[in-house]
C-alpha cells in the first residue's frame, strides 16, 4: 500500500473537530474578487520565525512578492521534493498572478497566510484566536476569496 | 485547513479547500471542497506544470458559483505517487577512512550548493546547516551502532529536525543531479531511503532509538510511515 494511502486510511479513522453548521460567505463576481492563498504548509520567509514542531497555532503573513519560501510543516509524511522543484504546487502564487493578468480574478491579495498543519487536535486556538486574527488581516486587505492548500 | 475554512467564512471570506483527505473534509461541514486525489504534499497536483495547476484552480474557483453549501466535488484527474527511486547516481567512495554515509554526503556537497544557488533558498536549517551534515551523520552512526541516545545527544532528542535536514540536503542535491522533469511524488524519498548510505544510517538509527524506547513521537516522525 502506498504511503499516501496509509495516511489517508489513518486520517479516516481519526475524530475530527465538530462543526454543526456550514457558514457561507457570498463573494463578489470572480472578475472583481481579491483572492488570497491560505496554506497549512507552514511556509515562511527565511527572516521569519520557524514553526515549532509541537502543535504550532501561529501564522505567518506572506507578501505577494515573496518567493522561495521555506516549507515549515514538520511532517515527514508527504512529498517535499515537489515544492522544491516548483513552489506553485503548494503555493500557486504565480498562477494567481496569471489569472489576475488575464482578468479572470479581480486582484491578487497583497498578503497571503501560512499556518502549519500540525495542530493540536481540538484546533480551538485556530478557531478562536489565531484563525480569526488572520482572517481580520485578510479582510483589512480587502480579500474576498481564499484558496486553501494543505500538504 | 477545514477548520480554517469555517473561520474565514465566518469572517466574510468565501473559501475553497483543495482537500487531500476526503474522509476528513466530508465530516466537517466545510462550505466548498474540491477533493484532489493527488500525492500528499502536492495540492496543485504537478510541479512545473502550469496547465495542470490552472485546471485545478479553475475547478476550485468554479465552486464559488454555488449559491449554498456544503459543496464537495471530486477533481476528475487522479495523480498517483511513484514508488520507484529517482535515477540519480551517487558519488563514488572517496575517503575510505570515514563512514560511507559521511563520505557520500561530502561527495554531494557541490550539487547541493548548486541547487541552493539556483533556487535561492534551502530547506536545510531546521536543526543544522549543510556544514553540520557530516557531524549529524556521525552521531546517527553512533546511535545505529548501539550507543544510547542520551550519551550521544544529552537530554534533548532533536532527531526529527536532524533527519529532516539530512534528507532535505540529499533531496536538493538529487534534484540538481537528476535529468529531466521533476520526479514523481515519493521518488526522491525512495531514492534517499533505499539507495543512499545516509538513508540507511537514518533507518538504522531510528530502529535503535525505537529499541531504546526513545519517545515514540520522535521516532515516528523521523521517517515517513511505512519505512
Amino acid at each position: 500500500m502506498s504511503s499516501d494511502q496509509v495516511m489517508r486510511d489513518m486520517m479516516a479513522n481519526l475524530p475530527v473537530p465538530e462543526f454543526e453548521s456550514t457558514p457561507w460567505a457570498s463573494p463578489p463576481p470572480l472578475a472583481e474578487a481579491t483572492v488570497a492563498i491560505v496554506t497549512s504548509a507552514g511556509l515562511h520567509r527565511a527572516d521569519q520565525d520557524r514553526f515549532d514542531g509541537r502543535g504550532d497555532v501561529s501564522y505567518r503573513m506572506l507578501d505577494r512578492g515573496d518567493r522561495e519560501l521555506i516549507l515549515g510543516h514538520w511532517s515527514s509524511n508527504f512529498d517535499r521534493a515537489a515544492y522544491v522543484s516548483d513552489h506553485n504546487v503548494v503555493y500557486p502564487i504565480d498562477r494567481l498572478e496569471e489569472l489576475a493578468a488575464a482578468g479572470t480574478i479581480g486582484a491578487v491579495a497583497p498578503r497571503h497566510v501560512a499556518f502549519a498543519g500540525n495542530q493540536p487536535d481540538t484546533v480551538s486556538e485556530v478557531r478562536l484566536d489565531t484563525g480569526p486574527a488572520a482572517a481580520a488581516e485578510l479582510r483589512a486587505d480587502g480579500v474576498d476569496v481564499a484558496i486553501l492548500t494543505p500538504v | 485547513m477545514c477548520a480554517l475554512a469555517h473561520v474565514l467564512e465566518e469572517a466574510g471570506i468565501a473559501t475553497v479547500v483543495l482537500a487531500s483527505m476526503r474522509s476528513v473534509a466530508e465530516r466537517m461541514n466545510v462550505p466548498r471542497v474540491l477533493y484532489c486525489e493527488f500525492p500528499l504534499g502536492r495540492p496543485l497536483g504537478m510541479p512545473d506544470n502550469a496547465k495542470f495547476q490552472h485546471g485545478v484552480l479553475a475547478a476550485a474557483l468554479q465552486l464559488l458559483d454555488a449559491s449554498s453549501g456544503p459543496v464537495l466535488v471530486d477533481y476528475p484527474e487522479v495523480v498517483e505517487a511513484v514508488e520507484t527511486p529517482l535515477a540519480c547516481a551517487l558519488p563514488p567512495r572517496f575517503d575510505p577512512d570515514i563512514a560511507p554515509s559521511i563520505d557520500e554526503a561530502q561527495g554531494l556537497r557541490a550539487a547541493y550548493e548548486r541547487a541552493v544557488a539556483s533556487r535561492g533558498a534551502t530547506e536545510v536549517g531546521r536543526a543544522i546547516n549543510a556544514d553540520g551534515v557530516a557531524e549529524a551523520l556521525a552521531d546517527l552512526e553512533r546511535v545505529a551502532a548501539g550507543e544510547h541516545w542520551k550519551e550521544v545527544y544529552g537530554p534533548r532528542l532533536d532527531t526529527i529536525a536532524i533527519a529532516h535536514d539530512i534528507r532535505a540536503y540529499y533531496q536538493e542535491a538529487a534534484l540538481e543531479l537528476a535529468d529531466g522533469p521533476p520526479p514523481g511524488a515519493r521518488q526522491a524519498e525512495a531514492w534517499f531511503y533505499e539507495e543512499t548510505e545516509a538513508g540507511k544510517t537514518l533507518a538504522a538509527a531510528r530502529d535503535a532509538l525505537t529499541e531504546q524506547e526513545a519517545p515514540s513521537g520522535i521516532t515516528f516522525y523521523m521517517q515517513p510511515v511505512g519505512r
